[in-house]
């Protein structure tokens, strides 16, 4: 421990006199946490969306104004803006999302025709035809997105639907007010008409006498079926505003959600401590190397394996110090929660040794401080754009393989396990500390091995 | 690994204790498929000045490094500890942001030495930078930053100091300091001192016995005298850098 204590001073003494060095390095961690954070992968166009119809290809239609429609052609125009995947199960939908291939399931339920015809046939139904929807938990910057696009395809079809109807009821009216023949449950009827009832009544009228009971009773009738006549021009404004005959009724899939925000902040921190932790670990190993003390040091002083742990928890205290202050002023701004800080603030400190430990082993692996910081910065990228690309923008393969790429970077873990700390979402805590721990033993032994081949010359 | 062991005892003519004495025995050093050291053997007494020469890619920093412990060889061994050598490097392994006094701290209290500040007092005093002790080190010269390159090869006070190519930075008035230091060193503390050198004039000046090492292999060791007059007859009036590179010649160097 003595030496170790040693070491770990000097190099804080050493960054302290870069004074520069270090709030360009806060500075810019805090610079592209906070847009990255926020405005992390705008989901790619056409999400995968499962879909399920539990309504049997017979029970798709109902009869609208005489006419057949077919369900299913509303349900379509969904598919403008999602990728849909049909599966023949409520269970497969769901499980496409969990498993990641999906972002969310449309599922039209059993009953849906039959409410939408109760719908259409203006009988007063009460219950609206509902389609269910079913998000992913994991990723609130996705969800969003795809919650925004059923939505606007939900109400398109409505609009849709609403036109349709407003033509049907149009056409009831015009034969109420014009006369004419229309069928109803497969019989014929020829209607009379308001406008040749008038005409009619009019007659009726001129042939009874003047001041009898029964002439003023036939003109208050003719004067009412004017006033109809006249009125029921109007209809088709009124008809327009029937809205929205379909609902949506929206679920998540597997635990809670944190909030767009709350994983901002979580995505912004684990971002700045990614740069931090990253770029001090490598680039202060790298300097023992530049300053030619690396074999001055290995010369029975301080082990090797000392050595990288010294520098994995330098590169850890200096991102959680600055992570701490970039969580401080996100606070001003949003709610952090404060009450959890014992949850939390362990994610960090883990996240900071994580990154520690990935920026030692790419100090191990380069000469001096610029090829370390390079390397280290060219890394970090790619890093972080592999553990935000959400599922279902990609095939399943691909997201398979993005997913088991990103979890050998700390990146992922970390986000995950801030996210459970700052907001209480995603997967447990206690998961992402622990692949965190597997991966700083793992980078921690990668960077022994490689102070091992080129640490025998200074 | 016993058959270096039985490599060694076989040599068995070599004492391998005995502090202030420094010897290698059958050191073959092998990076991939090139050798860079061919069995090279030799030993120092103590107070003794020792430069090794030849030319570039002779394998000199690689034969220090070995006796430093910085490498382990190939074949053969070594006959002290890591802690017993006092290990200065070509380049001046020191922290560049940190002063004088925090760099000799910081390597004193890594090299435990009992009474870390009365260390870096004593070694301020030795290489005389007392009045710079609080500037940092990148703001020194080069040669005042070999100084305190070298004191920190002194500061656990070993019996034996190796130095790479300790004067190669340094102007012809700071090398006079250096060598006066370093010979004060082997005399009055009996330190064995090995430095390496391509000024050959260095070697003939300072050093009590000079090896000299080409492609890997040890050609001679001996008095700068000795390796004068190992060069064939007319060169008796030659001076020791044309007989030094006339030997090298000889022996088809
Ligand atoms: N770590 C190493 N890996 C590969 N080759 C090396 C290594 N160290 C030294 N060498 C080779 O060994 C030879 C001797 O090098 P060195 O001891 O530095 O020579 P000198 O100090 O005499 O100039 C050179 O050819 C050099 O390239
Ligand atoms: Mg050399």
């Amino acid at each position: 421990m003595g030496p170790l204590r040693f070491l770990l001073v000097k190099d804080l003494q050493i960054l302290r006199r870069s004074p520069l060095l270090l709030v360009l390095l806060a500075l810019y961690a805090i610079v592209i946490g906070l847009p990255v954070g926020y405005a992390v992968s705008r989901p790619p166009t056409k999400p995968k969306v499962a879909f399920f119809n539990e309504v049997p290809a017979s029970g798709n239609s109902f009869s609208l104004g005489g006419k057949t429609l077919d369900a299913s052609k509303y349900a379509d125009r969904l598919f403008d803006a999602i990728d849909p995947i049909r599966v023949d199960s409520r269970q497969a939908a769901l499980g496409k999302v969990k498993d990641g291939e999906a972002v969310a399931a449309l599922i039209v339920p059993k009953g849906v025709t039959q409410a939408l015809q109760a719908a259409v046939s203006l009988s007063g139904s009460s219950e609206k035809p509902t389609l269910e929807v079913y998000y992913a938990a994991d990723n609130p910057l996705k969800r969003n997105y795809v919650e925004d696009t059923i939505n606007a395809q939900v109400a398109k079809a409505n609009q849709a639907l609403g036109r349709e109807l407003t033509k049907v009821a149009a056409q009831y009216i015009g034969v109420l007010l014009k006369g004419g023949g229309f069928s109803l449950l497969g019989q014929r009827f020829d209607v009379l008409g308001l406008q040749r009832s008038t005409a009619i009544l009019a007659e009726v009228e001129r042939t009874l006498p003047a001041r009898g009971a029964k002439r003023a009773e036939v003109e208050r009738v003719r004067r009412f079926a004017q006033l109809a006549v006249d009125n029921l021009d109007l209809s088709d404004a009124v008809l327009s505003t029937i809205s929205n005959p379909i609902a949506v009724d929206v679920n998540t899939v597997d635990g809670q959600t944190s909030s767009l925000d709350g994983y901002a902040v979580a995505a912004a921190v684990t971002i700045a401590l990614m740069f931090v932790g990253l770029l001090v670990a490598a680039g202060m190993l790298a300097l023992e190397r530049e300053e030619h003390a690396f074999g001055r040091l290995v010369r029975g002083l301080v082990g090797r394996t000392a050595l990288v742990a010294e520098k994995i928890l330098l590169g850890a205290i200096v991102a959680a110090v600055i992570a701490v202050l970039l969580v401080l002023l996100l606070a001003l701004f949003q709610p952090v929660d404060f009450g959890r800080a014992p949850e939390w603030l362990p994610a960090l400190v883990v996240g900071a040794l994580g990154f520690g430990a990935m920026g030692v082993a790419i100090g191990a692996l380069t000469r001096d401080v610029r090829a370390s910081s390079l390397l280290a910065f060219l890394l970090s990228l790619p890093v972080a754009a592999l553990a935000l690309v959400p599922s279902g923008s990609i095939s399943k393969t691909a997201y398979d393989a993005v997913q088991a790429v990103g979890a050998l970077f700390p990146f992922k873990p970390t986000l995950q396990a801030l996210d459970a700390g700052l907001n209480g979402a995603g997967p447990a805590l206690g998961t992402s500390l622990l692949h965190l721990t597997i991966l700083i033993v793992g980078y921690g032994l990668l960077a022994r091995l490689g102070l091992r081949r080129f640490g025998a010359r200074t | 690994m016993p058959p270096l062991r039985m490599r060694r005892a076989a040599v068995g003519s070599l004492p391998m204790v005995s502090t202030g004495l420094l010897a290698a025995d059958g050191i073959v050093m092998r990076f991939g498929r090139r050798t860079a050291l061919r069995g090279v053997s030799f030993s120092a007494e103590p107070g003794e000045i020792v430069a090794v020469i030849g030319p570039n890619g002779a394998g000199k920093t690689t034969l220090l490094s070995i006796l430093a412990g910085l490498q382990t060889p190939t074949e053969g061994r070594v006959s002290h500890g890591v802690r017993e050598v006092g290990w200065v490097p070509q380049q001046a392994a020191v922290y560049r942001k940190l002063s004088v006094a925090e760099n000799l701290r910081l390597f004193a209290r890594l090299e435990r030495v009992d009474d870390v500040d009365a260390t870096v007092m004593r070694m301020l005093a030795q290489t005389g930078l007392a009045d710079r002790a609080g500037d940092e080190l990148g703001a020194l010269s080069g040669g005042n930053q070999q100084r305190v390159n070298i004191a920190i090869g002194l500061l656990a006070g070993p019996p034996v100091l190796l130095l790479d190519e300790p004067s190669s930075s340094l102007d012809p008035r700071q090398r006079e300091v250096l060598w006066a230091f370093v010979s004060g060193l082997a005399r009055e503390s009996a330190t064995t001192v090995v430095f390496t050198t391509h000024n050959v004039g260095e070697a003939e000046r300072y050093a009590d016995r000079v090896l000299v090492l080409a492609d890997g292999e040890l050609l001679f060791g001996g008095t700068p005298a000795e390796l004068q007059a190992a060069v064939a007859g007319d060169g008796a009036d030659r001076d020791f850098e044309s007989a030094f590179v006339r030997f090298l010649h000889e022996r088809g160097h």
